[in-house]
């Protein structure tokens, strides 16, 4: 049977496939469909210093191969994570990774550090697609500067395994992506949703009470490839690969790109069984090109 | 309740055209059903669609557990559910399910029903629950014109009394839902209030029921992505801040929503 262990900054992965916070919850409500332990990780909804309401209704918008959200990081903040969802969650038996967000730098930095003291989460993803509120509402992700001063300043508070989750809203994801890594990242999640917008014609208004979201499902799959491809070549840290992941060969594409792991996102949503179908599709694809262990595909990409 | 959910392919036994735009679709489940309770949906996956992505959710219809057969109405409303609308006997058809918080049971029969359109479906269920409990409710139906209310023979079977308002006076009493006679009657006659429907039609229930000082219970349609509590698409506001449809709700005492 081939491994489908992989090890991102000495966490050892049973396989290659985690799911992508805000599409999965806390875990709990996966749990009513099969047992978690099958999974690599789940990157889990994102938290906040203070609880966010999150934007008003209509947050979605169905879109050819896709759909945008515009949820606003509904969350109870970090207090609350700890209290209650952590001493429920932390006995699934797969990697727990907490998906860090905020709007000023000091709010990153109050979670980051409360985070850390909880011993069965080994892992952050630092959501830097957030508005900065002290930048005009700029995106921390989208200027090399403010992207290495976020990862910096979580960096001097977290000390275990710092992942930042890049912007795909960027002309250069290769700067921003050695911006965190300057700023001490020691791995990079990629994509984040690419922003977007839906028009009712009848109504003659925007679908989403936002106006603009974020665009996810296989749509992006392409952007997501290419900017995979392009942050393996310019860094050297370990990527974890996400954005219209819907299959096996979808997860294979991106590890030859350049991923070592992969988030399946919004494809848990038209089958919650996708994941393990996932993993067990790529044992398939290892076992029938008699591949050994799934890290020799880790960027395997074969270009002349 | 069961808190366990499924993902299963049905086969479908029959699809039943009650207008142009309107259908029902009989379905068969491959083992024997779970708990089911009035108010709950199923989210069906739309198969060959490409213009669609996401799953469809409906409220159940009927349930017969004996025979293992899910029934849902649908309304042809876009690309999905008109695909949905083309499937045929012995077609396969995926659903998550039983999703969502059901209607809550009355300690007695004297409850009013209320619904439109679509809405009548989570009442059918209701109604058909209520008569296995040994109740028999009664229901108010609106429509724009006597010839859009359908399956009246099965409600006049399962309510002890079917009041009609249709807007063009081609069926019932003239107007609204709220312009029946029946909520002049004084005292008013029922314990709670059932309602389903388009969401004018809930908001204005959820008013005079208030005046009338009765509990009401509505079910929502909001758009969700995932129906199963993980996406925070289908949220609605209430006195304890954003809940979901599809978990919290689509049922809500109106009492905790903010509506005014």
């Amino acid at each position: 049977m081939p491994d489908l262990s992989v090890n991102i900054c000495g966490l050892n992965f049973k396989n290659p496939v985690t799911t992508a916070s805000g599409t999965f919850g806390y875990g709990e409500e996966f749990a009513n469909f099969f047992d978690l332990g099958q999974l690599g990780g789940i990157f889990v909804k994102a938290v906040t210093g203070k609880n966010r309401d999150g934007n008003a209704y209509p947050r979605m918008a169905e879109t050819p191969s896709g759909m945008l959200n515009s949820v606003g990081l509904q969350n109870k903040g970090v207090d609350n994570f700890m209290k209650d969802i952590y001493p429920r969650i932390k006995s699934f038996n797969t990697h727990i990774l907490v998906n860090v967000s905020g709007s000023t730098i000091e709010e990153y930095v109050e979670v980051a550090e409360k985070i850390n003291e909880l011993e069965k989460i080994p892992g952050i993803e630092l959501n830097i697609s957030c508005p900065n509120v002290k930048y005009g509402g700029m995106a921390f992700g989208t200027v090399p500067a403010t992207a290495t001063e976020v990862t910096r300043a979580v960096r001097k508070v977290y000390k275990k395994v710092l992942m930042v989750k890049l912007s795909p809203n960027v002309t250069n994801i290769a700067e921003m992506a050695k911006a965190v890594v300057d700023g001490g990242a020691d791995a990079i999640t990629l994509i984040n949703t690419l922003l977007g917008m839906s028009i009712d014609a009848e109504k003659r208004t925007p679908i989403l009470s936002t106006i603009t979201g974020g665009l996810s499902g296989p749509a992006i799959k392409p952007v997501a490839l290419r900017m995979t491809w392009q942050v393996y070549k310019a860094v050297k840290v370990p990527i974890v690969g996400m954005g219209g992941i819907m299959n096996a060969t979808d997860a294979i594409e991106f590890i030859l790109a350049g991923s070592s792991a992969i988030q399946v996102g919004t494809a848990n949503f038209i089958d919650p069984f996708v994941s393990l179908k996932i993993i067990e599709g790529i044992e398939q694809y290892l076992i029938r090109h008699k591949i050994g262990s799934v890290k020799e595909l880790i960027g395997g990409l074969q270009t002349n | 309740m069961n808190l366990k959910k499924l993902v299963q392919d049905f086969s479908v036994i029959k699809n039943i055209y009650l207008n142009p735009r309107h259908f029902i679709l009989e379905l068969s489940a491959p083992e024997p059903l779970p708990e089911i309770l009035p108010g709950q949906f199923v989210d069906i996956l739309v198969e060959n669609s490409p213009s669609t992505f996401l799953r469809r959710p409906f409220s159940i219809y009927a349930v017969n557990k004996d025979q293992n057969i899910i029934r849902l109405l649908v309304q042809v409303r876009g690309e999905g559910t008109k695909k949905l609308g083309q499937l045929r006997e012995n077609d396969k058809v995926n659903l998550i399910y039983p999703l969502g918080k059901p209607f809550s049971m009355p300690e007695d029969e004297n409850v009013l029903l209320v619904g439109g359109g679509v809405g009548i479906a989570p009442l059918m269920f209701l109604s058909q629950h209520l008569n296995s409990l040994g109740m028999r409710p009664d229901i108010l139906i609106g429509s724009r014109t006597g010839e859009d209310i359908f399956e009246m023979d099965l409600f006049r079977n399962q309510c002890r009394n079917v009041f009609v308002t249709t807007e063009d006076g081609s069926e019932g009493e003239t107007g609204f839902v709220t312009h029946h006679s029946i909520f002049r009657k004084d005292p008013f006659p029922y314990k709670r209030i059932y309602c389903c429907g388009p969401d004018p039609m809930m908001h204005a229930v959820a008013k005079l029921a208030g005046k009338l000082e009765t509990a009401c219970e509505v079910s929502l349609e909001n758009f969700m992505a995932c129906g199963f509590g993980v996406c925070l698409c289908c949220i609605t506001p209430t006195v304890s801040g954003n809940q979901r449809s599809c978990i919290e709700g689509p049922v809500f005492d109106t009492k905790i929503l903010k509506w005014l």
